[in-house]
């Protein structure tokens, strides 16, 4: 159910509109059930944020081309700046703090610390969201432009990884050890 | 974004008569461009309605022995079809030289096709543009155009159309499947699907009003080397100065289509006669009607080498 802040947003995000019908919808957000009656308008990115208080997710651009709010839907990733909560009924989302804890850390996130994969941090959570999706692609088998032969099985390169993350853009310029620490976490689940 | 009322369609018929019944409705499918658009107050649909239910995702062998792509089939899975990668290289190719794998788990098919251009003034809302607002005029034309079109363009618009997936399909041959409000089904050639942009340039395909895709099918596999060659400013994540897709047979004939120099893809048939004689005879004929501006005129030369070295590629 909606709770009392949700009501109060979705009540004043109607004032402002004058008559935008809410709407209900229902998915899971790192394991758990979410009911959220909301604006259509309302982006699955401010869902987790503003009415889940997911703050991990972060906003960068808001218009798709930085990566910050890199989140997976159904095991994949996705920016959640550009798809609306709405449109995400019954689907499963895990956000960074899904991932792991403080005191539980994923792998990628225990590799991120070691090879000081960030300085400012504000892209770090949509790196490592993406990061982890990016292993699972090659390990679909999923090619990228790096891939030299379409009929190959991708490999974990340097080169796979870089073209990989190109969405996934750190202005602080921690590339160089974002790659370390995803290469880092291939060899130790390859 | 400005308000708007939101459905979940159930079947491709309900969602085209829905489209036709309600003012100012959009269809959403992925929603990688249209809520970029939307967020920008470029796109103010008044009512949204999401198609992703329709069960559209599939990717069938076709009776013909060609592929029938579900408008709904995600850029990355089509991209990565087996037997896309095997048999149609080029749309393979081209797809993965588009975007980021964020974008591309979203993206879809239909939604590729119908991306609008990234001109830089059709998303500077302060400027005028024909394409945003019909008869305000068009700022590019002396404006900033080291991206936009060099042939094919009018006095009302010189934007590009975006996509890679586009070229390959163009030069594919591949066919768009829709359904109209009334239920009827049509058949439209992908060179019939984009249009130029004339004195309407805000008109970009074929489809009418309410039409909605269903699929988009590929003939038989051609064979051939495949190649998409995407020149652009950045290694990755950045849309094309130039490209070329070509489909290349053994003794030198073949097709191209250029993606980055057009309000469409750019496919002229007579010049694909040229192929065995040369990159440069070819793209004489390709560009033959071209009106570059003073800040894009580099694209001339850049679709020669660009074509000499898909050519070379081909031959080794």
């Amino acid at each position: 159910m909606p709770n009392d802040q949700d009501q109060r947003a979705g009540e004043r995000a109607a004032a402002d509109t004058g008559s935008t019908p809410l709407m209900p919808v229902g998915f899971t957000v790192n394991g758990k059930a979410a009911s959220l009656t909301l604006d259509p308008r309302v982006t699955l990115l401010d869902a987790l944020r503003e009415h889940l208080r997911l703050t991990g997710s972060k906003k960068g651009c808001d218009h798709g081309q930085c990566g910050a709010c890199t989140v997976l839907v159904n095991g994949r990733r996705v920016l959640a700046c550009l798809t609306l909560a709405v449109m995400h009924e019954g689907d499963e989302v895990t956000t960074i703090e899904g991932l792991g804890t403080p005191d539980s850390l994923h792998p990628m996130q225990a590799a991120f610390i070691k090879h000081d994969g960030y300085q400012c941090g504000y892209c770090t959570p949509g790196q490592i969201v993406s990061a982890v999706a990016t292993l699972e692609e090659i390990r679909a088998g999923i090619p990228s432009h790096a891939t030299a032969d379409l009929l190959a099985a991708p490999r974990v390169t340097e080169a796979e990884i870089r073209e990989r993350m190109s969405g996934n853009i750190c202005r602080c310029g921690a590339y160089s050890n974002i790659v370390e620490a995803i290469t880092e976490v291939a060899g130790g689940q390859g | 974004m400005r308000p708007f009322t939101f459905e979940r369609a159930r079947s491709p018929a309900e969602a085209a008569a829905s489209a036709a019944r309600n003012p100012g409705a959009k269809f959403i499918a992925g929603g990688t461009n249209l809520l970029d658009l939307m967020k920008l107050q470029i796109e103010t649909p008044l009512h949204l309605i999401d198609i992703n239910a329709l069960g559209l995702d599939r990717i069938e062998t076709a009776p013909d022995g060609g592929l029938r792509i579900g408008a709904l089939v995600r850029n990355t899975d089509l991209a990565a079809d087996a037997r896309v990668r095997r048999d149609y290289g080029v749309l393979s190719r081209a797809l993965l030289a588009g975007a980021t794998g964020t974008l591309r788990n979203k993206a879809t098919t239909a939604g590729n096709l119908l991306q609008r251009t990234r001109c830089p003034y059709f998303y500077d809302t302060n400027m005028p543009c024909n394409k945003r607002v019909p008869g305000s005029g068009c700022s590019a034309l002396d404006g900033v155009s080291r991206g936009l079109a060099v042939v094919g363009s009018s006095d009302a618009c010189i934007a590009t159309h975006p996509s890679d997936m586009a070229v390959a399909m163009r030069v594919l041959d591949a066919t768009v499947e829709t359904v109209r409000p009334d239920g009827g089904t049509r058949t439209i050639p992908i060179a019939e699907f984009h249009r130029l942009p004339g004195d309407t340039p805000h008109i970009e395909t074929a489809l009418e009003p309410g039409e909605l895709i269903t699929a988009v099918a590929v003939p038989p596999p051609a064979g051939g080397t495949h190649i998409y060659r995407k020149v652009r400013d950045r290694a990755s994540y950045a849309f094309a100065l130039v490209s070329v897709a070509a489909v290349i047979q053994r003794d030198g004939t073949g097709r191209v289509a250029l993606g980055g120099v057009a309000h469409k893809p750019w496919r002229v048939e007579a010049a694909e006669a040229e192929l065995p004689r040369g990159a440069r005879r070819v793209s004489e004929r390709l560009l033959a009607d071209a009106r570059p501006t003073r800040d894009n005129a580099f694209k001339l030369t850049l679709v020669e080498r660009t074509l000499g070295s898909v050519l070379t590629e081909a031959r080794s």
